[in-house]
């Protein structure tokens, strides 16, 4: 479970890009964040993923409570969670099956457990026949999901999506969010951080909307209008 | 840390100086540099402690004594002197057998001549100690020492070759020490930028490897690999270099200028090589290890 409670966050004092914020996000939940430029969702984003130190209030991610937690802990706790970025950020001079791997290799996995996870999880995002392809040689909805393949192959609890579908046309992008779905569905909670209004309406998930760094809706939306 | 990462850290640190590879042979050259100067240096200094070790054993202090001294007053004055710390070893030298030594010296083939004096030695009251000390800069106080003693007529000692030999290896100690820190100080320098350039090629790799979890030693693991990887082939090839030169530079200082075979004995490499590249390799080492570690520092923000 996560608990956002009155989070607060100032980069420059004065200005702050986060008022008093709360949320709680249930095991296993699809939610998703949405926002103009500004709004504070990729700061909520930020401040999950324990790159940046939230200004007051508290954070809570399956017991744990980040604005506690030692600097020396943090690689254990995103080992917990996986990242898929809207620019894809996978490595260019290594092929499908390096990526992938490269997620297990740095965390201290076995080359044997490499081999054999690597291999089903690009099953799963139906990359299978493309293992030896390089990122410069895959579609954009591809590259995407050799992240999602990368961010879920150490098994983690919350996957974190900012703008997934922020580079893809609306058909690799309704293809991205049914894997996210069908990975939700395995029992991940999966948060998208995103501004595609097409995209919300067609998932009808959970929406917590947000404002010049506040909540101003949370709830499952259905055919909403959203005025950019 | 698993035998896969580890290979996986190597291969990731070759890949680095394959990169760069004009950053990594800049760093190499200017450690190569520094590590060839010290082994210069370090077979210069080896080679002057070993002059100045024979020199210590060779060159004594000889001590008269007062002519009315009996021998047992001398003997009991030798014992006392022979308790100093200084001192190495000592030998006492009669009037007789300082005599002997004379006629040996001086009336060799003209025996006739010495026997005139064999009823009245013109060496009595020439009783003497030759002392030799076990270091030889600490001749001065100990001649200053003897000196001081009631009874001791004259102390004879060689000054010149003992300041020469001590202030020449004082010089090249702190010359070399000199030379060697400034170079050191390049190499660290050229180092940490080679490191810092892999560090912005690979910056997108570490970014990952921070939200995948990876720790800090895992991010950091392959540029102290590369460091040191440029560190070890930096103090390899002075000593390759060394291997196949000092031989030929003995054999050529010895026949080109003589009279320092008469002064000199060389030391064979085969007895300071292994001393020289254990030092050389782990100076390598540690230039490189520091360098890399304190470098990548700043490009671990998690």
């Amino acid at each position: 479970m996560i608990e956002i409670s009155n989070v607060t966050k100032e980069y420059v004092e004065g200005n702050k890009a986060l008022r008093n914020v709360s949320i709680t996000i249930d095991d296993g939940e699809f939610v998703f964040i949405m926002g103009r430029n500004g709004s504070g969702k990729t700061t909520i984003f930020k401040l999950l993923m324990k790159e940046e130190e939230l200004t007051s209030g508290k954070i809570i991610v399956n017991d744990m409570n980040l604005g506690k937690m030692p600097r020396s802990y943090v690689p254990k706790y995103r080992r917990r969670l996986g990242v898929v970025f809207q620019d894809f950020r996978l490595l260019r001079d290594r092929n499908v099956y390096e990526n992938v791997a490269f997620a297990q290799r740095v965390v201290g996995a076995s080359t044997r457990r490499i081999r054999e996870s690597v291999p089903a999880m690009l099953q799963m995002v139906g990359l299978s026949a493309k293992y030896k392809m390089y990122p410069h040689q895959l579609s954009g909805g591809e590259q995407q999901r050799v992240a999602i393949a990368r961010a879920l192959i150490n098994r983690p609890e919350v996957l974190l999506a900012d703008e997934p579908t922020g580079n893809l046309d609306s058909y690799n992008a309704m293809g991205i969010m049914k894997l996210l779905e069908e990975i939700n569905e395995m029992g991940t909670t999966v948060i998208v951080v995103t501004h595609s209004h097409e995209i919300v309406e067609k998932m009808n998930k959970r929406v917590i909307r947000m404002e010049r760094g506040c909540v101003i809706s949370d709830g499952i939306e259905d055919g909403y209008s959203y005025e950019d | 840390m698993r035998i896969s990462t580890f290979w996986y850290c190597m291969k990731q640190g070759i890949k680095n100086i394959c990169r760069n590879i004009w950053f990594s042979l800049a760093s190499i050259a200017t450690i190569s540099a520094c590590i060839f100067l010290f082994c210069m240096f370090f077979s210069i200094m080896v080679n002057v402690q070993n002059v100045v070790r024979i020199a210590e054993t060779t060159v004594g202090i000889t001590v008269f004594f007062d002519e009315d001294m009996t021998e047992n007053q001398i003997r009991a004055l030798g014992s006392e002197i022979g308790k100093r710390p200084e001192v190495s070893s000592m030998e006492f030298v009669s009037a007789a057998e300082a005599w002997e030594i004379m006629k040996e010296d001086y009336f060799e083939g003209l025996e006739e001549l010495a026997e005139g004096f064999e009823e009245d030695n013109p060496m009595a009251g020439s009783a003497s100690y030759q002392i030799f000390l076990k270091d030889i800069s600490k001749q001065g106080q100990f001649v200053a020492y003897l000196n001081n003693l009631d009874g001791v007529r004259r102390v004879n000692y060689s000054n010149s070759a003992a300041a020469g030999l001590t202030s020449f290896n004082t010089v090249i100690g702190l010359l070399s020490v000199v030379i060697i820190g400034v170079l050191l100080g390049v190499s660290v320098f050229l180092i940490s930028n080679t490191i810092n350039v892999a560090a912005a090629f690979r910056r997108n790799e570490n970014q990952i490897m921070r939200y995948i979890g990876a720790t800090n030693g895992m991010i950091r693991a392959p540029f102290v690999v590369e460091g040191i990887i440029i560190g070890l082939i930096g103090a390899a090839i002075p000593l390759v270099v060394m291997f196949f030169l000092y031989g030929q530079a003995m054999e050529y200082l010895q026949t080109r200028f003589q009279i320092l075979s008469q002064i000199f004995q060389f030391l064979p490499l085969r007895q300071i090589f292994p001393y020289m590249a254990g030092t050389a390799m782990l100076l390598g080492l540690g230039i490189g290890f520091f360098a890399s570690f304190f470098t990548i520092r700043k490009h671990l923000r998690v």
